[in-house]
């Protein structure tokens, strides 16, 4: 288990235990946290689990894979710290990771 | 009186509908029955890493037991509706009790087509359809040496190219003479059958089963006339719609339950969403689609067609399937007669396939080229222009494609 804190794009955080081995968007979902609609279930195949990653951790996340990197090159409002949260798997590195989600993700 | 709503069905399309129904604002009763024991889940990962054991079976549920209780939605699980009485209003269930609508949501999915030949029901002989059907099927790719997938569709490759980790022999029988025949362009046929020919998956196109042999259990695949040793078989030929309730309810039904752009059936009281649907497509012709997209779009628009914001359903049908390192995105709707553009190069594990039809893009078909799979579906959308030569152009990057 690793907390993970997700901040609403109105600001509302949520701290909750995510186990290892599930990703950042299955913690959300999972903990019905608002702002990721997650569609195709974590399959890097809709760009609708848009994040930004807290800026200490930036080190501690694996790099993006291809597939990830061109699909977010998609999404709104992108920043340096943007990730598909169903790309990213929770790890005990990640324990107190913060991450803030976007204004919408259609 | 509070409006009732219920749900028949607890699947992908009906996890949407309640939230789009409480996000809109109904504030009525809701009620979901379905016929499996479990709450909603995911069926894409059951033929990839469910299958393959990378994902346990908790991961696989749409949403947590809260959602349900926060959205004050009823759930019924393991019991079918077996019955729809459109002029009392009420749906029937198997365990005698019967539930109240002023609106009723159809979102009974589809069920496996089964085969039809003899040794059929023998040990040894599987579908794929449902968490039960998987828990069966993994603990025999344990104990089994060899395989036969009958129907080279996606979730037959799916299975091969999980059955292949799992070290088992893997034939591939097709009636047609590619694969992915129903879903995909010849040359991504071409394509995955050679990938899949690397990977060791024996196939034998054009050879249809005729039985399945054993005494007790599946020994041999009859196919070609000759018999062929498995001790392990996966049928994957394709998927029926249940419109059976609605059918028996008079409403209109062809391989499909029939929905008008909002959603709603022949009974302006019952709507209708999912794998169990059919409608009228962008392009106008009628179409039958079995994706979650669809479930996910057509939920969206049943729901808001209930609480009275009709939106028409116009989005761009979009799909996906995982293969070893391959992902294959797939937009829009392809049609024989389309112009083919090939962008990049097979060989190397990473190209597209955009579908024009009249100039106008109309499908593309990308395996691990992600901004050729958005920006094709964003020109889908917008019914864009392309130059054939622009689109094969790998020199010219998607974003400035148009
Ligand atoms: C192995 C597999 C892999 C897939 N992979 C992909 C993929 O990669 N990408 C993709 O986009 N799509 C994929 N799909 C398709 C996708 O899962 C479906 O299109 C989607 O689930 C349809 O949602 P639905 O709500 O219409 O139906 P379902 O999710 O099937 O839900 C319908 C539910 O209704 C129940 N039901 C039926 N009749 C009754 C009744 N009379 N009373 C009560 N309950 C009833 C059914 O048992 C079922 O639980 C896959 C499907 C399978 C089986
Ligand atoms: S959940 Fe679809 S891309 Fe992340």
């Amino acid at each position: 288990m690793s907390k993970i804190k997700y901040v609403e794009h109105s600001g509302k955080e949520h701290e909750v235990d995510v186990p290892d081995g599930w990703s950042v968007m299955e913690g959300a979902v999972k903990n019905l946290i608002p702002g990721i609609d997650a569609d195709c279930g974590g399959a890097c195949a809709c760009a609708t689990c848009h994040v930004y990653v807290d800026a200490a951790f930036e080190d501690k996340i694996p790099a993006k894979s291809d597939m990830e990197e061109t699909m977010l090159d998609f999404a709104q409002d992108l920043q340096p710290n943007s990730r598909l949260s169903c790309q990213i798997k929770v790890t005990p590195e990640l324990n107190g990771l913060t991450v803030r989600m976007p204004k919408s993700q259609h | 009186m509070t409006e009732r709503i219920v749900i028949i069905g607890a699947g992908q399309a009906a996890v949407q509908a309640i939230a789009t129904l409480r996000a809109e604002g109904f504030a009525g009763s809701l009620t979901v029955v379905g016929d499996e024991a479990f709450p909603p889940y995911q069926r894409p990962p059951l033929s990839k890493a469910y299958l393959s054991g990378a994902m346990d079976r908790e991961r696989l549920f749409l949403k947590p037991d809260a959602f349900y209780a926060e959205a004050k939605c009823e759930l019924i699980l393991g019991v079918a509706a077996t019955a729809i009485d459109r002029t009392a209003r009420f749906v029937a269930l198997a365990d005698g009790r019967s539930l109240a609508y002023d609106k009723l949501l159809i979102a009974t999915g589809s069920r496996v087509r089964e085969i039809r030949v003899p040794g059929a029901k023998l040990p040894g002989v599987h579908y794929l359809r449902t968490i039960a059907d998987v828990d069966a099927l993994r603990p025999a790719f344990k104990t089994s040496k060899s395989i036969a997938i009958v129907g080279g569709g996606y979730i037959g490759l799916e299975v091969a190219a999980v059955a292949r980790k799992y070290d088992l022999t893997v034939t591939v029988f097709e009636a047609l003479d590619r694969v992915m025949a129903r879903a995909v362009s010849p040359i991504l046929s071409d394509f995955y059958e050679r990938v899949h020919r690397e990977a060791g998956v024996e196939f034998k196109l054009n050879t249809g089963v005729e039985a399945f042999e054993g005494g007790g259990k599946l020994e041999a695949v009859r196919a070609g006339g000759k018999s062929h040793p498995f001790d392990l078989a996966l049928v994957g030929i394709g998927i029926m719609p249940n419109p059976g309730l609605a059918e028996a309810a008079g409403l209109s039904c062809q391989d499909g339950i029939i929905v008008d752009r909002f959603c709603a059936t022949s009974d302006p009281a019952v709507f209708a969403a999912g794998d169990c649907t059919r409608h009228h497509g962008r392009d106008g012709n009628e179409i039958r689609l079995e994706c979650v997209q669809n479930a996910i779009d057509q939920a969206k628009h049943a729901a808001l067609a209930m609480v009275g914001k009709p939106t028409p359903y116009s989005e761009v049908p979009w799909f996906w399937s995982d293969q070893y390192d391959l992902k294959l995105q797939i937009a829009g709707l392809i049609q024989p007669g389309d112009v083919q553009v090939l962008r990049g190069d097979p060989a190397a594990r990473k190209f597209a396939v955009f579908h024009l039809r009249d100039g106008v893009v109309a499908a593309v078909e990308a395996v691990n080229a992600a901004p050729e799979y958005i920006v094709g579906r964003k020109l889908i959308g917008e019914g864009a222009r392309v130059a054939p030569e622009r689109l094969a152009d790998t020199a010219i990057p998607m974003k400035n494609i148009s």
